[in-house]
């Protein structure tokens, strides 16, 4: 187990009364979603899809780093790291 | 004409800009055509409110097709966010241009976007920024959210000018 702490981005702050980061203890990128989950109603489902994957339009890095180039929520935490929850901002021209 | 991306009703939201960080993202969307130009708005949010204290550029990594499609670094989100904190502020939105064509919400905008940011787009031919709306999604639409120019704060010299009978009672 080990102690990280977890980000939250504006829009989905409605989900943690308003926090702006929220420490959890957890092994793996997808326990830490799992946690705050339970700890938050409503905020894992903006953030994994129904099967349990990561959405589109969303990525989670752990100190920096994406997990979707490490082990996706199988990526390890290490303790003391800063988890952030971040937009894919994408679009262009019609 | 009906548009599939954009709701007819308001956004519950204004969005206040001042001139200058208006003119500093229409200068960088005009540097940067014909390719699009992306990057973050940094300020305040609050009910029915949103207030950008500051506008940054970020790198498109889509260069493949840089003339009709943008993927905002995150590096440059992280780093805006790092930032932003420090002077207790948040990213409230994004920009983005689309050159030679209008200030309107995409399909591809559409499918990225979340609820609860702003989305500032500037219209930009080679001769400078032709149209600026910005846009927030509720549900499955994008509305339109006003931009107004921010009101500078009244300095004490401003208040002193009101309000001259003050003025005269000093002994």
């Amino acid at each position: 187990m080990s102690r990280a702490t977890v980000r939250i981005p504006t829009p989905l702050r409605t989900f943690t009364g308003g926090a702006g980061e929220v420490p959890v203890e957890a092994a793996t990128v997808g326990e830490v979603l799992r946690v705050l989950g339970e700890s938050h109603a409503g905020l894992a489902e903006r953030i994994l899809d129904g099967e349990g994957r990561l959405r589109n339009f969303v990525n989670v890095f752990v100190n920096d780093r994406n997990v979707r180039v490490l082990e996706g929520l199988e990526s390890a935490v290490p303790d003391g790291a800063v988890i952030n929850i971040v937009p894919a901002v994408a679009g262009g021209k019609p | 004409m009906t548009c599939p991306t954009i709701a007819p009703q308001p956004a519950g939201t204004d969005l206040h800009l001042a001139a200058e960080l208006r003119h500093e993202l229409a200068a960088w969307a005009e540097l940067g055509h014909p390719h699009e130009t992306c990057g973050l708005l940094v300020g305040r949010a609050g009910e029915g409110r949103v207030e950008v204290v500051r506008v940054a550029q970020a790198k498109n990594l889509n260069r493949e097709r840089a003339s009709d499609r943008y993927e905002l670094d995150p590096a440059d989100f992280l780093a805006a966010d790092r930032a932003a904190r420090v002077d207790g502020l948040e990213i409230v939105g994004f920009w983005h241009s689309h050159p030679d064509c209008p200030a309107r919400p995409s399909t591809r905008d559409l499918e990225a976007a979340w609820e609860g940011y702003s989305y500032l787009i500037v219209g930009v031919t080679a001769a400078g920024e032709t149209d600026f709306h910005s846009w927030r999604l509720y549900g499955d639409r994008f509305r339109e959210e006003k931009v107004l120019p921010e009101q500078a704060r009244p300095t004490a010299a401003a208040l002193r000018f009101e309000n001259p009978l003050k003025e005269e009672r000093v002994p």
